[in-house]
C-alpha cells in the first residue's frame, strides 16, 4: 500500500489537531485549499456555500471591464472505461458579468468572511491604463490579493491577453510591472503550461515584482471527435476550438511545473500550486514539491464544494500521522528530491516480487512483460488436481456436486514467477497488478557500481573506468 | 386437483419474467469496466466453447457491440441461450479472478445477453463445397453442428422428430430463463444461413441407414429419452407426470393453459428438478416440495439453483425415497416416502433405510425428475454404433462414433450436460466431418 496508509490517528478527540492556517505571499488563510479562478467562483452566491462548505480561500472567477459573451456547449470530458471526467476542458471564457455586480459582490463577500482568503482573478487590456483601473477598483473591495490571468489558452487569448502575455517573457514583466505599480495587495501571476519552459515566464514575473505564482493553467487540448457527426467536443454549432484542458488527467504535468519552479533559485517566490487536485493526498504532493498551498477546480465541478470535507480530513490525519503540527513543516520536502537524469544511480537495482498467497492469476503482469517490457516473468500451470482446498489465491466452492475454483479454467491455473536475473525493475508488473499487495519492488544488489551517468561519462573520458556494458541475455 | 393455473394472465407473466433483467447500457458499461481484461483468463477456459469472454466485454465497454456479438457467436452460436440459461456460476463467472479479489465475479452471463441482445447473428456459409450433410436432432448440438457445417461450405438437412425446433433449448428450459420466442428466434437466425429444417420427421434406425447411404455425412444430436421412471406403485395415476412434460406445457401453450396441481411433489434434486419446482410455484402451487434421497451436499443442483428455490418457497425434504404413489379413485392423494440415512463419508457414503420410518405426504401432482434415460430402442437398432452404458459412444477430438460417415455428440453422448456443452460438441464433430470429407477442420 504504498504511500497510502490509512490514517486515523485522530478518532482520539484528546489529540491536538494540525494548525491547517497558511500565509501565502502575505495571504492568510483557515486552511490550504482555495478555489481556482474558474466557474464554480463566479458570484458571491458560490463563493458564500464554498466558504460555508469549509474553504480555506477563493480567486474570483476573473473579471475585466467589458463583460464578454460566451458560448454554448463549453466543456468536455475525457471519461476512462467506465469512469467520468478523468480529464476535463471548458472553451468558457472569463466573467461575463458586469465589473459592477462583481466588485460589489466581492466587497459582500469580504465583509462576511473577513478571515477567509479572497483573491480576485484580472485579465484586461494590455495597456497600462487599463490594469491600472481594474486593480485600483478591484482593491477598493478590501480583497485579500490579485492573481493576474496570464494563462487562459483559449478564446482571450486570441485577443492579445491570457496566454498572449504569459507566453512571452517580456509581456509577463512588463504587466506584472504595471500592476505592481499601483497595488496594494500581493499579487499573484497565474502561468500558462502552454510553454516551452515555465521557468522562463516565472522568472520574468519575478522581474516584475510578482509576490506569487500560480501554476498550472489549463493545457491547450481538443476532448475528441464526435464519430457519427465528426463535430468536435464540444462543439458549438458543429464547430470547436481548442479549449482548456484540467482534471486528475493532468497532475503529472503540473507536478513537473510546481516542482521546476520550485528547485529554481532564479525563480524564489511562493507558489499557489493547482492541476487535477482530488484528493487530499494529490494536495499533499504538490505541497511537498513545493507548493504552499492548493487550488482546485475540476473536482468541484464533479462534486461539488463538499470535497473540501474530505481534503481537509485527510489532510489532518495525514499531518498528525506524521507529527506535523503546521502545512509549513512539510512543504517543499520532496522538492529537492528531484532533479537531472544524469544525477541517478545507475548501481541502484530493484527487482519484483511476486506474493503467490495474494496472486489471483489474472496474467496481467505477465503479458504487460512480455510485450511491453522485459519478458522476464515465468508462466507455468498448475494443474487443479493439485490445488490445495485452503490456497487462499485460488479459492474454491462447492457447487452441484463439483469444485469450483476462481482462477481456474480447463484444468488449470496459470502461476507467475518472476525472473529475477533479467528483471530490470522497471515497476511495470506491479502498476498494472490489481491486487495492493502482491507484486512488490525490492532492491537488489546491482552488477554495476553505485555511480551517476554524469560521473560515469567523466570517469569514462578520463579512462578511470571501463565502459560498462549490457548483461549476456539482453 | 390438477388443474390449470389460477393465476391472471399479468400474474403469469410477472412470475415468468426474465429471471435477470437485460442490462441497459450504462450499467453494461459499468459491469464491463469492472473486468481485468485477464491474459489466458479463466473465464474463457472454463466455457466449454472457449469464448473470448475479456475480449467481448472489453468491446462492450468500448461501444462495439457487432464486434462483441460476433466474438460470442463466432464460438457459439447459441451464444444468446447460453447468457441465460448456462450454469455461469460454475463455469465462466465461477472461474473469474474476482472471486478472489472482491468476493463477486464479473456478471459474464448479462453482459454476453447484452451483446448479443444488441446485434443478431448472422453469418455467411462458407464457399460451396458440394457435401451434403444430414444432422438427426434440431437441439443445440445438432443445429450447432448445422451452423458450423454451414461456414464449412457444406450442404446441411436437419432432421427433428417434433414439430417445434429446438430440442430441450426450446421446450426443456424454464421459461423464466429461455422463453420460446427467444430460443426460436435463434433457430431463425441459423435457418438463415441456409439450413432445412424438416420437421416431424423421425429418424428411425432404417431411415438413419437411409441417411447414410445419401449423404455424404451423418450428425447424431438425438439427445435422451424420456425420464426415468420409479418403477414403484401408483406410477400411472393420474397427477403423476415427469419432468420435461410439466417445462413443455410452459413452452408451446400460453400460460394461462398450464396445469398445476395446489399440492406439489417434485422427485429429484438436480437443476432440472429446480427448474420444475420454481416453475410449480410461479404457475401457483401452494406447497411445492423436492424430495431426494441424499442431501444438498450431494445433489446436483447447482448452489445458486437451490438458492433460487429456496427463494421461490420451495420446500425439501432430505434422504428420503419413495415407495408408493397413494391414489384414490385413480387420481394421485399422496406419496408414501421411507427415510434412509448415509452411512461412511463423503461421495462413497452408502445408504441405507431407516427401519419402520415410512410416512405420507398429501399431494395432489408428483412430477418427476430423476434425470432422462437414453433411447436405447433406436440405440440398439441403429447400425454398429457402440454403447457405452447408454451413451453414444464417440471419439472426444471428432465426434467420430466408429461408424463410417456417423458422428455424435450432445445429450446421447454424455447422458445430459449443458446447451453449452452440446454447442461445443456439435461444433468438434462439425470439424471432424469436415476433415473426414477431406477439409481442414476449421475456419
Amino acid at each position: 500500500m504504498a504511500g497510502w496508509g490509512l490514517y486515523n490517528t485522530l478518532t482520539d478527540s484528546s489529540v491536538q489537531k494540525p494548525d491547517l492556517t497558511t500565509t501565502l505571499a502575505g495571504i492568510r488563510s483557515p486552511n490550504p485549499f482555495w478555489l481556482a479562478s474558474a466557474p464554480p467562483t463566479n458570484s458571491a452566491y458560490q463563493i458564500c456555500r464554498a466558504f460555508e462548505a469549509g474553504w480555506g480561500g477563493a480567486v474570483w472567477k476573473t473579471i475585466g471591464h467589458d463583460p464578454i459573451v460566451n458560448v454554448s456547449s463549453r466543456y468536455g470530458s475525457i471519461d476512462y472505461d467506465g469512469r467520468k471526467m478523468m480529464g476535463f476542458n471548458n472553451i468558457e471564457l472569463i466573467t461575463d458579468r458586469t465589473l459592477e455586480t462583481n466588485l460589489e459582490e466581492i466587497a459582500d463577500v469580504k465583509k462576511k468572511f473577513p478571515d477567509h482568503a479572497l483573491v480576485v482573478s484580472l485579465m484586461v487590456e494590455s495597456t497600462r491604463a487599463a490594469w491600472h483601473d481594474v486593480v485600483k477598483r478591484t482593491e477598493d473591495t478590501g480583497c485579500d490579493g490579485l492573481e493576474l490571468n496570464f494563462g487562459c489558452p483559449h478564446g482571450m487569448s486570441e485577443r492579445g491577453m491570457g496566454s498572449a502575455v504569459g507566453q512571452v517573457p517580456e509581456y509577463t514583466q512588463m504587466v506584472t510591472e504595471w500592476v505592481k505599480e499601483i497595488a496594494q495587495t500581493p499579487v499573484l501571476i497565474k502561468l500558462t503550461p502552454n510553454v516551452a519552459d515555465i521557468r522562463y515566464i516565472a522568472r520574468a514575473a519575478k522581474a516584475g515584482g510578482a509576490d506569487g505564482l500560480s501554476l498550472i493553467n489549463t493545457i491547450n487540448s481538443i476532448m475528441g471527435i464526435d464519430l457519427d457527426s465528426f463535430n468536435p467536443k464540444p462543439h458549438v454549432a458543429g464547430r470547436g476550438s481548442h479549449g482548456g484542458y484540467c482534471g486528475p488527467a493532468v497532475k503529472p504535468i503540473a507536478l513537473n511545473m510546481v516542482q521546476q519552479l520550485a528547485d529554481d533559485p532564479e525563480v524564489g517566490l511562493p507558489l499557489s500550486g493547482m492541476g487535477g487536485v482530488q484528493a487530499w493526498q494529490d494536495a499533499i504532493e504538490f505541497m511537498l514539491l513545493g507548493a504552499g498551498n492548493v487550488q482546485v477546480c475540476t473536482a468541484v465541478m464533479h462534486y461539488g464544494f463538499r470535497i473540501v470535507e474530505h481534503l481537509i480530513s485527510g489532510l489532518e490525519n495525514w499531518m498528525a500521522s506524521k507529527n506535523y503540527a503546521q502545512t509549513s513543516d512539510f512543504v517543499g520536502l520532496s522538492a529537492g528530491k528531484l532533479g537531472d537524469w544524469a544525477d541517478l544511480d545507475l548501481g541502484y537495482k530493484v527487482v519484483a516480487e511476486i506474493d503467490q498467497e495474494t496472486c489471483i492469476h489474472c496474467g496481467l503482469c505477465y503479458i504487460a512483460c512480455e510485450d511491453g517490457a522485459h519478458q522476464s516473468i515465468d508462466m507455468t500451470r498448475i494443474e487443479d488436481s493439485t490445488i490445495s482446498s485452503d490456497d487462499p489465491s485460488l479459492p474454491s466452492f462447492l457447487s452441484g456436486g463439483q469444485t469450483v475454483f476462481a482462477g481456474v479454467g480447463d484444468g488449470y491455473a496459470n502461476r507467475f514467477d518472476i525472473n529475477q536475473e533479467t528483471c530490470v525493475g522497471c515497476n511495470l508488473c506491479s502498476l498494472v497488478c490489481p491486487v495492493s499487495t502482491c507484486i512488490t519492488m525490492v532492491e537488489k544488489e546491482s552488477a554495476i557500481p553505485s555511480i551517476t551517468w554524469r560521473i560515469y561519462q567523466e570517469k569514462l573520458q578520463s579512462g578511470k573506468i571501463e565502459r560498462i556494458m549490457p548483461p549476456d541475455h539482453v | 386437483m390438477i388443474q390449470k393455473t389460477l393465476l391472471t394472465p399479468d400474474q403469469l407473466a410477472e412470475n415468468f419474467a426474465d429471471l435477470h433483467a437485460a442490462y441497459p447500457r450504462d450499467e453494461a458499461v459499468t459491469e464491463s469496466s469492472r473486468c481485468l481484461f485477464c491474459f489466458d483468463a479463466p473465464c474463457t477456459r472454463a466455457c466449454p466453447t472457449h469464448i473470448d469472454v475479456p475480449r467481448f466485454i472489453r468491446q462492450i465497454l468500448h461501444d462495439n457491440m457487432a464486434g462483441a456479438a460476433e466474438t460470442i457467436f463466432s464460438e457459439n452460436i447459441f451464444g444468446g441461450s447460453c447468457a441465460r440459461a448456462c450454469p455461469t456460476e460454475v463455469l465462466c463467472e465461477g472461474a473469474c479472478v474476482d472471486n478472489t479479489l472482491l468476493n463477486e465475479p464479473v456478471q459474464i452471463g448479462r453482459l454476453q445477453r447484452y451483446a448479443t441482445d444488441s446485434t443478431p447473428a448472422s453469418f455467411t456459409p462458407g464457399p460451396v463445397t458440394g457435401k451434403r450433410i444430414a444432422v438427426v436432432g434440431s437441439g443445440p448440438a445438432g443445429l450447432s453442428c448445422a451452423y458450423t457445417l454451414r461456414r464449412l461450405g457444406h450442404a446441411v438437412t436437419v432432421f427433428e422428430a417434433s414439430d417445434i425446433a429446438g430440442g430441450l433449448n426450446t421446450l426443456g428450459i424454464a421459461a423464466y430463463k429461455i422463453t420460446t420466442e427467444f430460443s426460436l428466434s435463434e433457430i431463425d437466425a441459423i435457418q438463415a444461413m441456409d439450413i432445412e429444417i424438416r420437421l416431424g420427421e423421425y429418424v428411425d434406425a432404417v431411415r438413419l441407414e437411409e441417411l447414410r447411404a445419401s449423404y455424404d455425412a451423418v450428425f447424431l444430436g438425438i439427445g435422451l429419452g424420456p425420464t426415468a421412471n420409479l418403477e414403484i406403485p401408483g406410477e400411472d395415476l393420474g397427477g403423476v407426470t415427469e419432468a420435461l412434460e410439466f417445462i413443455a406445457q410452459t413452452h408451446t401453450g400460453p400460460f394461462e393453459e398450464c396445469e398445476v396441481g395446489q399440492n406439489v411433489v417434485v422427485i429429484g434434486a438436480g437443476n432440472t428438478a429446480i427448474d420444475v419446482a420454481t416453475e410449480a410455484v410461479r404457475l401457483g402451487a401452494e406447497n411445492v416440495l423436492i424430495v431426494y434421497r441424499r442431501t444438498s451436499h450431494e445433489m446436483s443442483a447447482f448452489a445458486y439453483e437451490y438458492e433460487l428455490a429456496k427463494a421461490d418457497g420451495v420446500k425439501f425434504e432430505w434422504l428420503v425415497r419413495p415407495i408408493k404413489f397413494l391414489g384414490e379413485n385413480g387420481v394421485l392423494s399422496g406419496l408414501r416416502l421411507q427415510r434412509l440415512e448415509l452411512v461412511g463419508e463423503g461421495r462413497g457414503a452408502m445408504l441405507q433405510v431407516i427401519p419402520d420410518s415410512t410416512f405420507d405426504i398429501a399431494c395432489d401432482m408428483a412430477i418427476k425428475s430423476l434425470g432422462q434415460v437414453a433411447l436405447e430402442p433406436f440405440l440398439s437398432e441403429a447400425a454398429d454404433l457402440q454403447l457405452e452404458g447408454g451413451k453414444v459412444g464417440i471419439d472426444a477430438s471428432t465426434g467420430a462414433t466408429g461408424v463410417d460417415g456417423l458422428f455424435s455428440g450432445g445429450d446421447c453422448t454424455n447422458k445430459g450436460a449443458e446447451i453449452v456443452d452440446a454447442v461445443q460438441d456439435g461444433k468438434i464433430a462439425a470439424f471432424g466431418i469436415d476433415v473426414y470429407l477431406g477439409g481442414l477442420g476449421s475456419l
